[in-house]
């Protein structure tokens, strides 16, 4: 029955209209109006993504639900639309994850209840045109535009130190993307459009792929974030208000690695397989450095902000290990490279929900005491039980413990890294031990032991909201955990032909 | 000498505007302070009528009249519509701002009416001496108007910097026609282009002349190291007559360059070509970085000009029909968020206040939500963030300039666009999250918040679909 709709259409303009008509309601409408229009428009978008699955064929890896209009004919610039295995899965993400932000935004959000619903609206619909755009530009207008909420939201609902963050945060993504966009002028005027598919089948010499290869990573790396153009993200985590930090990790650090695999791999093969070694290097610092760099911290959003670099690390060590995976000869067949990018897709996934259940377990605590620190904490589990029983699920989902959707991504990532070489998986591993270490080591803080002071003593347990919010990411960290087999069936295809398709030299 | 030969009918805006700005003239001697309205209505009326003329009359070719003297073709048509536009914007914003100083004056109208005129002239040059005309029309009526406070000190001397610099300028300007017309024969535009292709050999003082008409359209252009007037000029100058500097005589100073360079020196395109790079660079280099340095908002927009010049340089040196129509594109979206974001200004200032300072910006959010808004997409337009239009006018910039093979130019450009954004995000920032010093609630003319509110959606809608504009800019070229 979804077959005649303009889907993709829908679920942009669905939010960003939503979040114009809640602008405008404004804060009139009493203290809940804001909200609950919010509510009902990020419902009726997830609703809308569910075709998206449902209707998916996962047969083939060709554009799927594809709308392609002309937009501005003069260079060429079409209205374009469509998903594949690989972004699909993202656009799910993203309206299941908005749902969540605007239920924690509920109580907690006094000032200007409207803006803040209406910024986080907007940027669903900025998202996921983010993954469904085909054209380079179009893909441009909605990663660039997607700055604009995000750096009002940390501006103004941020903590203390949020001017600092979001004008770091701005700069930083606003210097990687734009010498991806000469990238792109470039390419246009060697393929005569801005269609990204026409980018991946473009002819292009080694210098050039070399220097394009180069802009795309400033772009992505920035987004992703890898070590070492990581720093925006702590500041930015921390100072951000719960809803945004769960955003910036469940979703604006995946736009990175989605852009790897939808821009740079295809694109420029050659000098992806060139300058591999730097980008494995650099996921592997971030793994091992970056989890030590988040042993030591004393804030607990500046601890999760730490480990999600350090997870980000395998999305993408799985992506670019692939080539290490076909110079080694015992691999004869695809099988290894496969695994490598299905597990950095499996990661991002995960990791978008475990990151977010991490960001808003923090702010449930943050909601009742005001601090971050851990030091404030000890012994919660006496007065906020249930509470602890999903944090710790959480936690122990951010280790990567087996059966929850943790483990999939990297166990799969590590499992290719030994195809291209013993160290890396062996560094990647280290992961394992170190994730354990600062996670659970906060656990211990913060949850267990005595009560730490009267502030802890008076806690509130979980309110039927916020049990709602922590129930349904545990059911999805569960099931993606337990039975992942549908969320790979989906993109096995693409992924299939992306491997396909960089294997071959484009020179 | 027959009617025939003058054609006057394609005249008719330019003769239009000019009864109507002697009327005024007469009209408003009659008029007491109570009924100066009848001013501000005349001259609207004029610019509306003007407007509609030259959309009737629009040429689907070139026409020239007045013995070649005079040119209209697509170009003309379309800039002359935004001249109007643009000017008649600036009229609205000015109103409630006038009358809170005490200047509320029919000699406003007059002077910008004069230099509308002057605008279309320049516009529809065909010879180098009324584009000599028009051009001094414009500067003539523009220091005036710079003066117009005459009881404030700042403004007095922005007037005079203005005049000495601006009449030296008009100097380098003559001096380069005379030049040109000694070498070449002729002061008839397309008649010097004529001459040119007949002698291809290097010729010394054809290259002097061009330096020096270079020079002087540089000056009026304001691009580095000829922009010192603009910070003192925009600082000094009461803020109505800076949103009227800023905006629309930008546009006619594009076209100056486009008849002088592009259709009559267009054999020297290499040459100018290195000049204008020269320009570009410097211009991209001095107007963002110093603008960040500015803790007054009016200045920051000078500057802030001056970096725009520095793209719209970019796309003109590029010297293909591609790039002419990028700078066309991006001096109309230029001059209509420039507008809006000095429509702000004045929509804050109250009398004894003049809300310039950045600090005045703090906590819009709060006071206004909806023209904080505003004022936030006149402000990510100018940096070039999608989703609005600036980010086209910067795209279609930047691809003449990667088309023609200077892809370090580009380069060079999206560098100094990332130092712009920081200044930009700073009001953003004053506006949105800090705590407003007043908390008084924003007082101007119904017709005042319309406009801008409307100038401030189109800049919206033109960044989600500026192919209109755009292709209207390419066919002008064509």
């Amino acid at each position: 029955m979804f077959a005649d709709w303009p889907l993709l259409s829908l679920l942009v303009w669905t939010p960003i209209i939503g979040g114009l008509v809640v602008l405008l309601a404004g804060d009139h409408g009493g203290a809940q109006g804001a909200k609950k229009l919010a509510l009902i428009f990020s419902i009726v978008t997830f609703a809308l993504s569910i075709p998206l699955f449902t209707e998916f064929d996962t047969t083939t890896s060709a554009m799927q639900f594809v709308e392609r209009y002309s937009w501005i004919s003069t260079f060429n610039i079409n209205y374009y639309f469509g998903v594949d295995g690989i972004s699909m899965p993202l656009i799910i993400l993203t309206s299941f994850i908005t749902v969540i932000v605007i239920l924690a935004g509920w109580e907690v959000i006094k000032t200007k209840p409207s803006q803040y619903m209406a910024a986080f609206l907007i940027m669903e619909g900025l998202m996921i045109a983010v993954f469904s755009a085909l054209d380079a530009i179009f893909f441009y207008v909605f990663w660039e535009g997607m700055l604009i909420p995000m750096f009002i939201i940390i501006g103004v609902w941020g903590g203390a130190n949020r001017v600092y963050a979001t004008i770091k945060f701005f700069i930083y993504t606003f210097i990687g993307s734009v010498f991806m966009l000469v990238a792109m002028i470039y390419m246009y005027y060697q393929s005569g459009s801005f269609d990204i598919q026409d980018m991946h089948n473009l002819k292009l010499s080694m210098d050039e792929q070399f220097w394009i290869f180069l802009a795309f990573l400033m772009a992505f790396a920035v987004k992703v974030p890898m070590w070492p153009v990581h720093t925006w993200l702590p500041d930015a985590h921390v100072e951000a208000p719960t809803g945004g930090s769960v955003i910036l990790a469940a979703i604006m650090l995946k736009i990175g690695g989605y852009g790897f695999i939808r821009f740079s791999l295809p694109i420029t093969p050659d000098a992806s397989h060139m300058l591999d070694w730097l980008v494995i290097l650099m996921s592997l610092t971030a793994v091992v450095y970056i989890g030590f760099v988040a042993l030591v911290q004393n804030d607990m959003k500046k601890l999760v902000a730490y480990s999600s670099i350090s997870h980000m690390g395998f999305v993408t060590l799985g992506l670019f290990v692939v080539f290490m995976i076909w110079e080694n000869p015992a691999n004869s067949d695809l099988s290894g490279a496969t695994l490598a990018v299905e597990g950095a897709m499996i990661q991002m996934i995960s990791h978008g929900f475990i990151s977010a259940a991490m960001f808003l377990a923090i702010g449930v605590l943050y909601d009742r005491m005001h601090s971050r620190n851990i030091s404030d904490y000890g012994g919660v589990v006496n007065t906020m039980p249930t509470f602890v029983a999903f944090a710790v699920f959480f936690a122990m989902a951010n280790v990567g413990l087996p059966g929850t959707s943790g483990f999939v991504g990297e166990f799969m990532v590590i499992l290719a890294s030994f195809k291209a070489n013993f160290w890396f998986a062996f560094l990647a591993a280290l992961t394992l031990i170190i994730g354990a270490a600062y996670t659970l080591w906060m656990v211990k803080r913060v949850f267990y032991g005595d009560i730490a002071n009267d502030n802890v003593a008076k806690l509130n347990d979980l309110n039927s909201r916020e049990f709602l919010i922590m129930s349904l990411l545990a059911i999805a960290v569960l099931i993606l955990g337990l039975w992942p087999a549908p969320v790979i069936d989906v993109m096995h295809a693409s992924v299939d032909n992306l491997l396909h398709h960089i294997a071959v030299s484009k020179l | 000498m027959t009617l025939d030969a003058l054609n006057i009918s394609i005249a008719w805006p330019e003769i239009f505007l000019l009864s109507m700005t002697c009327l005024l003239l007469v009209v408003d001697v009659f008029l007491d302070q109570a009924k100066r309205n009848a001013s501000y209505l005349i001259a609207q009326f004029s610019l509306l009528g003007t407007l509609v003329l030259t959309w009737v009359n629009m040429a689907g070719q070139r026409v020239e009249a007045f013995n070649g003297t005079f040119v209209v073709d697509p170009l003309a048509d379309v800039l002359k519509i935004f001249i109007c536009l643009v000017v008649s914007l600036v009229f609205v914003y000015s109103r409630g701002y006038l009358k809170d100083r005490n200047i509320f004056k029919g000699e406003f109208y007059v002077l910008g009416l004069f230099g509308v005129l002057g605008m279309m002239i320049m516009v529809s040059s065909n010879h180098m001496l009324s584009l000599y005309l028009g051009l001094e029309l414009l500067s003539l009526s523009l220091y005036a108007m710079v003066a117009f406070n005459r009881d404030s000190g700042a403004s007095a001397e922005a007037a005079m910097k203005y005049f000495v610099l601006g009449a030296i300028a008009s100097g380098m300007l003559l001096y380069g026609i005379s030049i040109i017309y000694g070498v070449t024969g002729s002061l008839n535009i397309p008649e010097i282009a004529n001459n040119l292709v007949k002698q291809p050999e290097m010729n010394i003082g054809l290259i002097f002349g061009l330096v020096f008409l270079v020079v002087g359209l540089a000056f009026k252009l304001g691009a580095v190291p000829f922009h010192m007037w603009i910070p003192d000029v925009y600082h000094g100058a009461p803020t109505t007559v800076t949103s009227y500097i800023a905006s629309a005589p930008k546009i006619a100073g594009f076209a100056i360059i486009i008849r002088v360079l592009v259709e009559g020196l267009g054999a020297l395109q290499s040459d100018w070509q290195g000049m204008l790079i020269i320009l570009a660079v410097l211009s991209l280099a001095v107007g963002n970085v110093v603008a960040i340095a500015q803790t007054n908002l009016k200045r920051m927009l000078a500057y802030s000009t001056i970096s725009h010049v520095g793209f719209i340089l970019l796309g003109l040196l590029a010297g293909t029909k591609s790039g002419y129509s990028s700078s066309m594109f991006y001096i109309l979206v230029y001059s209509l968020m420039t507008l809006g974001g000095f429509g702000v200004i004045l929509l804050l200032a109250r009398s004894g206040f003049e809300s310039e300072e950045l600090a005045d910006f703090k906590g819009l959010n709060q006071r206004s939500p909806w023209f904080a808004f505003m004022m936030l997409i006149f402000m990510f337009s100018m940096a070039g963030v999608p989703p609005t239009v600036g980010f086209w006018a910067k795209l279609s910039v930047l691809s003449a300039v990667v088309d023609v093979n200077m892809l370090w130019l580009a380069l060079i450009g999206v560098f100094f666009s990332i130092i712009g954004v920081f200044y930009y995000l700073r009001v953003i920032k004053l506006m949105y999250f800090d705590e407003p010093v007043s908390a008084s609630a924003i007082d101007n003319t119904i017709e005042m918040k319309v406009a801008l509110s409307f100038n401030g959606v189109i800049i919206l809608i033109l960044g989600v679909y500026p192919g209109a504009l755009m292709s209207l800019c390419f066919s002008v070229f064509n």
